[in-house]
């Protein structure tokens, strides 16, 4: 079986991020799951490469390169063109995440291969690997496969529910990597602080608020039913544009794209623009005065009503469900 | 100093977009083409370095079919200096592969000291070009960038990833992509909107960049199916009369959702 490289990004405490379990399960249908990490030379992989095996890699190569963590994407490019020149393998999978962004497309110019991006599904037919796409907020469903090199595959957050076997002890290869390629250098970094909410783009409930809320102050509304699901926080394109939240809430085709169990929308019009976002939600409740709104053409429960009644009722009647 | 911004005609987002489910590709003639808000903010970035250095001279570059011109009209009467078109027949479907090399090739002798795209299009939200730009290039990538400086020949930004927030700089020349976070683009004057007109536009095809249309690269992304998938139905809503919040949480507990 050939190897189904996974290229895997490292948290700012050298933690595995939440995309290893999927991409590695999304590996194990297209060949051998083989991890690459790129670290610092010397670093202790041990952790890290256990890690690695209960998320389901058969083996781990680990690639020391001295400028990772100081330039951009470079490290990693020149990690993953090395191990390919290894193992020449049938496929690269990479999170189709901001730095996995840059290292796939870099990846494919270097190695001449061809890329399939945001894929929602990867399978094998014969010799191809084929990805399935989501395109224009979900209004199509597209497959592709890479024709004539090697398919380097990026693979939207969330989207694969698939999951390897764990490994017990996955043989390490260890790699000595010369970085080549121009790249700008990282001068300073913070890491992301955890809200304590689930991460929007993969969360199981998104409670999102809009135009309606009317004000900063009164958006805390949306944070409070949101936490009362153990649910993450999204805003219309109005709402990030009023200044009630930050943009990086922004749902839609400008924005995150997300895909929930539960889409609570509050006070939210419901511009195409939106819906572009989140009408692959499993199940959409609306609640907004206006009974116009085009965000009731796509709810499944949709309340004609002012969200500063409808809601704080349903805080309480959720409070007192969970207390009987 | 001399800024190529890249800027792309796209199908509007305000209105309902069309594949073609023989081949994949857009229907351009489903809806209206506008030009990616995202690359207006590039070019917005552009001219704002250029509102307090008139020295710099910004260029306006897209790729696409002959009714593209329409895009780089718009960016010249915003106030880029003058356009480059990349037309050709056999770039119909380009894969993602294919258009890096082709936008490659015609920046690698435009003397360009900054080259600036959105971070992703609204169409094709690949979020990759401008990283497989540097790579061909042999250039430094600031990739989704907002707050962006130009000093001391050196370009610097913030830039958020899912794991951190960092502040970037590279030497010039670089590419830098950027996000939502710059701020919105200006709209045309009435002069600029003369003034375009007079602008020159330098259109080239693919044997122009000394690209045969068969030398595109070997490795290639090819669409195999295209379905349009059912619209979603949605349930009348209720009006609230003074029950819909217990009303909403029996829902939720009923679907399981609480």
């Amino acid at each position: 079986m050939t190897a189904a490289l996974v290229h895997i990004e490292l948290t700012a405490d050298g933690a595995p991020t939440d995309a290893a379990a999927e991409l590695l399960g999304a590996a194990t249908v297209l060949g051998e799951p083989v991890a690459v990490i790129t670290v610092a030379p010397g670093s202790d992989t041990a952790a890290l490469v256990a890690a690695l095996g209960r998320a389901g890699a058969a083996r781990v190569v680990v690639a020391e390169a001295a400028e990772v963590g100081s330039v951009i994407a470079t490290p990693q490019v020149s990690a993953l063109a090395a191990a390919i020149d290894r193992e020449q393998p049938s496929v690269v999978l990479l999170a189709h995440s901001v730095d996995g962004r840059d290292v796939a497309g870099r990846l494919a110019v270097r190695v001449g291969g061809a890329l399939a991006w945001d894929a929602v599904g990867v399978t094998r037919d014969g010799d191809r690997v084929v990805a399935a796409h989501s395109v224009f907020g979900g209004a199509y469903a597209t497959t592709s496969t890479i024709e004539g090199g090697l398919p380097i595959v990026t693979v939207r957050p969330g989207a694969i529910d698939a999951r390897a076997a764990a490994v017990e002890a996955p043989a390490v290869e260890r790699l000595t990597v010369e970085v080549s390629g121009a790249a700008a250098t990282i001068e300073s970094s913070t890491p992301v602080r955890p809200s304590g909410r689930p991460e929007l783009r993969t969360a199981k409930v998104v409670v999102a608020g809009g135009r309606g809320l009317g004000s900063p102050e009164k958006f805390a509304l949306v944070e409070q039913l949101a936490d009362a699901l153990g649910g993450a926080v999204g805003a219309s394109r109005a709402a990030v544009d009023a200044g009630y939240i930050d943009h990086a809430a922004q749902v839609g085709q400008t924005g995150t794209t997300v895909a929930p169990d539960l889409y609570i929308a509050l006070g939210i019009s419901g511009a195409i623009q939106h819906k572009a976002g989140m009408q692959t939600a499993k199940t959409i409740v609306a609640i907004n005065t206006d009974a116009s709104a085009p965000i009731f053409e796509v709810a499944d429960f949709g309340v004609v009503g002012d969200v500063f009644t409808v809601v704080p009722q349903l805080l309480d009647a959720l409070q007192s469900r969970r207390s009987a | 100093m001399r800024i190529i911004v890249l800027i792309k005609h796209v199908p509007d987002t305000w209105e309902e977009r069309v594949l073609d489910p023989a081949t994949g590709r857009l229907d351009r003639s489903a809806s209206e083409r506008v030009v990616d808000e995202i690359t207006e903010r590039a070019l917005e970035a552009a001219l704002a370095l250029k509102d307090s250095d008139k020295s710099i001279e910004v260029v306006a570059l897209t790729m696409g079919p002959g009714e593209s011109t329409g895009a780089i009209k718009k960016a010249l009467s915003m106030g880029a200096d003058s356009g480059i078109h990349l037309v050709d027949d056999a770039l119909a479907g380009a894969d993602a592969m294919t258009t890096a090399a082709t936008i490659a090739a015609a920046l690698r002798d435009a003397g360009a000291d900054l080259i600036i795209a959105g971070n992703e299009s609204t169409d094709g939200r690949g979020g990759m070009l401008p990283a497989m730009l540097a790579e061909h290039l042999g250039l430094p990538a600031l990739t989704f960038i907002s707050d962006l400086v130009v000093e001391g020949g050196r370009v610097r930004g913030e830039r958020a990833t899912e794991t951190a927030t960092s502040v970037v700089s590279a030497a010039l020349p670089a590419v830098v992509s950027i996000t939502e976070g710059m701020p919105e683009p200006r709209f045309p004057s009435f002069k600029g909107i003369m003034g375009a007109k007079k602008k020159p536009v330098a259109s080239h095809s693919l044997a122009d960049l000394g690209l045969a249309a068969d030398a595109t690269p070997r490795a290639a992304s090819v669409v195999l199916s295209c379905e349009p998938r059912p619209g979603r139905t949605g349930a009348e809503p209720i009006v609230d009369d003074g029950s819909a919040g217990q009303r909403l949480a029996d829902y939720l507990a009923q679907q399981r959702l609480v």
